[in-house]
């Protein structure tokens, strides 16, 4: 399903003392199938966008199209929890959502509410468990007796148990040790490829975006500050720290070698050991020079 | 030699005679005004260590010695006086209703007169840069300051050692560059020792030594430097290391000889400075 | 949020009301309550109402935003009314209604009671719009002071009254937060019968009990850390002063109740 938000706006508590712009005059376009790495400090609205995704919040101006589905100011659609079904949304700190007797009984939660059936609930619970990394025989245990990883194992296939078809991602890895979110970001880009989602990711990590998103956008105060492929966006270092955002480590690096060595290497988003050849053969070439 | 401060000797603890072994048989020091980072995988331990340093939990075997006292009931609440610790979540470590609040809070309890809690109150809010922030809420608060006023609260009490257990796991970059600005200040400053439990190889590369934790035992102890030339067996046991020790290593993989293990940009460059002129 | 209700809200400010001393605050409105229930007649009551309303107008909060908040009493005063127009058979019938008689002596008497049910609501409220909670448990803390002699917990009641009011906001932010995860999981909060919507709220008490009981096991052990061994040997930042304003206030304040009892025996 395709994304697109049409000058949307967005006010809290509109007409009160308290109200407060979060989004503002915001546009986009999302083709089906993207991954899209939304990166923004805290209160620049990110949170705000993801929740027009599936309808928890309708635009204050402005309208929503996702898919067949259009959501503006005056109208929710009447098939809000069809949207939801075919919206998956996995929020900061998902273990927190996590209520019910047994990992089995919890990862169904979702399912079950959106009418899927018992079988088909179990089927997918098989397929789905050994996917995000869980072992089956904690199918029967509590919940709360598994360890922090464990729990946002579970509740990332609670979510993913749904089978939706746009997958929104709120920083998932946050709190992990760094193997747990390596582990959590593959199983997330495998499953976009093989199930040809649409993949929304927040983060404040530049090199996940790099790494997983074919599209960047970078929201500032409520506003699309930059958007375009990450090579495009984090080659722009000057207009990414006037909104006190990073460039990639591995883009500082570049920078920093042109800087010392007057010789330019094109970021590509290649891998460390390309990056190693190309500096020794640029090397290389500065020492002929001489 | 310099002074000893904390000694974990032979320490072993679990939460139940039934759980497994979380720290198992752990021995290491911690110098006067020192430095340490201690790193390791979600449960290898970590935060174990930050807790029975403080009189939190009791060791099951083994003894802790803090600046020559031993850890037990007779002598925590002095334990406590030389040890302050800033938490994971900023939210619930956060007592007072407003800032100023939540800095008396320590000075209440070991009964500091008024006057003299205002005059630190004034002092260490202006350390960590939340001068301005005197009679605000906490929701007010992003989870950096929330952390910044938890640290300003552990330094008006005038401890020996500030223990950041995960303090920046919870923030955003923003928040953690704050953090860490702060942690170095302090550090520059008062003559306190530091420890800092961490997955950020950032606050690692800070520290003067690191402790490496693996399955509750001791991996490794060493400076960052010697830590992350190890990069292999890091990566083994769940562990991260720095996108210019990588570089640096595949940098070997092409020929060039990069002698001294660099940790950071500068320190690359210069090595590859002093390889070109040598081309 | 519901903006409506007022009760309880505190509404920044500086006026006279605002900076006197919240103990002299309580002391007066709990005199104001048992006073109310000594006036007997127009004058009397005339008083009352005129300091209730002084009052306000020195709070500089608009009597509308006051009078508007307090809605749901309404309906109790209104109630309170028409049962004694009802009940009471006193003087001479007025009107005739559907067979019932109203009397003069009723319509007086429900007026006077519903009058004063009015003063006393809006004077406590009057209390919260005007007092932090935090100066409001300072105040009690101090006020229940001599209950300490019997083992009364006072500070251990304030410290939880006080960690209570900070931790509103936080819980307040994480029932917003399950309830919009539990709502993309299907969850529909709003529509269905009724016992659907109760089944729909399990999936939001029970996680927000877990962070609750997390959150409390976690601030007790940060609060231990930082050396609290309980109420003995600790010393305060927070102290409440009585100021030359505050004993003006209470003197004035006297002497509007003097004015009532003088003004009882009138008829």
């Amino acid at each position: 399903m395709d994304i697109t938000f049409k000058d949307v706006t967005y006010i809290y508590q509109a007409n009160s003392p308290f109200a407060h712009k979060a989004l503002e005059n915001l546009s986009f376009h999302i083709p089906s199938g993207s991954f899209v790495a939304v990166i923004g400090h805290t209160g620049s609205g990110k949170s705000t966008l993801i929740q027009h995704l599936n309808g928890l919040i309708t635009p204050t101006e402005g309208t929503v199209q996702i898919g067949d589905y259009q959501i503006n100011s005056d109208k929710k659609p009447e098939n809000l929890k069809e949207l939801r079904s075919r919206v998956g949304v996995v929020f900061q700190y998902p273990e927190h959502q996590l209520f019910d007797e047994t990992v089995a009984k919890d990862i169904a939660f979702g399912p079950k509410n959106f009418g899927v059936s018992e079988s088909e609930i179990q089927r997918r619970i098989k397929e789905i468990v050994p996917a995000v990394g869980l072992d089956e025989a904690l199918l029967g245990r509590s919940p709360f007796d598994l360890s922090g990883g464990q729990m946002r194992r579970v509740a990332i296939a609670g979510v993913l148990a749904v089978k939706p078809e746009i997958l929104v991602l709120d920083e998932p890895t946050a709190g992990l040790d760094p193997r747990g979110q390596r582990e959590i970001m593959d199983m997330f880009s495998n499953l976009h490829k093989e199930q040809g989602l649409t993949t929304v990711l927040v983060t404040h990590s530049m090199e996940d975006a790099v790494k997983y998103a074919d599209h960047v956008i970078i929201m500032n105060k409520g506003t699309k500050y930059m958007e375009g492929t990450p090579e495009e966006v984090f080659t722009q270092r000057e207009a990414l720290n006037k909104v006190q955002l990073d460039v990639p480590e591995m883009i500082q690096f570049i920078n920093a070698f042109e800087e010392r060595f007057g010789k330019t290497i094109p970021f590509k988003r290649q891998t460390v050991q390309a990056l190693a050849k190309e500096i020794q053969q640029a090397l290389k070439g500065a020492g002929s020079d001489e | 030699m310099r002074e000893k401060f904390i000694e974990f000797r032979n320490v072993s603890f679990r939460y139940g005679d039934e759980q497994p072994w979380v720290l198992d048989n752990v021995s290491f020091e911690i110098y006067k005004d020192e430095w340490v980072a201690i790193i390791g995988h979600n449960g290898s331990g970590k935060s174990t260590i930050a807790k029975l340093m403080n009189g939190l939990l009791y060791p099951e075997q083994g003894e802790i010695i803090i600046n020559g006292m031993p850890v037990n009931d007779e002598h925590v609440w002095d334990v406590r006086k030389q040890v302050g610790m800033v938490f994971q979540n900023p939210d619930n470590q956060f007592v007072g209703t407003t800032v100023q609040d939540d800095v008396a809070f320590g000075m209440e309890n070991r009964g500091i007169p008024r006057e003299e809690m205002e005059k630190r109150i004034t002092e260490v809010l202006r350390s960590v840069r939340m001068e301005d922030y005197l009679l605000t809420e906490p929701h007010r608060l992003s989870g950096g300051q929330k952390q910044r006023v938890a640290i300003a609260s552990v330094l008006a009490v005038k401890p020996d050692v500030l223990i950041l257990d995960e303090a920046t796991a919870m923030l955003d970059p923003r928040g953690r560059k704050e953090i860490m600005r702060t942690v170095s200040d302090i550090q520059a400053k008062n003559e306190i020792s530091l420890i800092t439990i961490t997955h950020d190889l950032q606050e690692v590369v800070m520290a003067e030594r690191v402790i490496v934790m693996n399955n509750g035992s001791v991996w490794d102890e060493a400076t960052p430097r010697d830590i992350f030339a190890k990069k292999d067996e890091l990566r083994k046991i769940g562990l991260d290391v720095p996108f210019i020790a990588v570089l640096a290593d595949e940098l070997k993989q092409n020929d060039l000889l990069i002698e001294n293990e660099p940790l950071n940009h500068d320190e690359l460059l210069e090595e590859l400075w002093t390889l070109h002129l040598k081309m | 949020m519901n903006n409506a209700i007022i009760i309880g809200q505190y509404v920044p400010g500086n006026s006279l009301v605002h900076r006197l001393d919240p103990r002299m605050k309580i002391t007066i409105i709990f005199l104001f309550v048992i006073f109310v229930f000594f006036a007997n007649n127009v004058v009397s009551y005339s008083i009352l109402t005129a300091f209730a309303i002084i009052t306000v107008f020195i709070t500089k909060i608009s009597l509308r935003f006051i009078l508007k908040g307090l809605t749901p009493v309404w309906f109790l005063i209104i109630f309170t009314f028409i049962l004694h127009l009802i009940v009471t058979k006193e003087g001479t019938v007025l009107v005739e209604l559907l067979g019932f008689k109203v009397y003069s002596g009723a319509l007086i008497q429900g007026f006077a009671i519903s009058l004063r049910f009015f003063l006393l609501i809006l004077i406590t409220s009057l209390l919260t719009l005007t007092t932090t909670p935090i100066e409001i448990t300072d105040a009690i803390e101090d006020m229940l002071h001599p209950l300490k002699k019997i083992k009364f917990p006072v500070h251990e009641l304030a410290l939880m009254m006080s960690i209570s009011l900070r931790f509103i906001p936080t819980l307040l932010q994480e029932t917003d937060k399950i309830s919009k995860a539990q709502a993309s999981r299907g969850v529909d909060f709003r529509t269905g019968p009724i016992k659907e919507r109760i089944k729909a709220i399990v999936p939001l008490l029970v996680p927000l009990f877990v962070s609750a009981f997390k959150r409390a096991e976690e601030l007790a052990m940060a609060m231990e850390a930082r050396g609290y061994q309980g109420g003995e040997g600790r010393s305060k930042l927070r102290q409440l002063k009585i100021k030359k304003i505050d004993i003006f206030v209470l003197v004035f304040f006297l002497l509007v109740i003097a004015g009532l009892f003088i003004t009882r025996n009138y008829s």
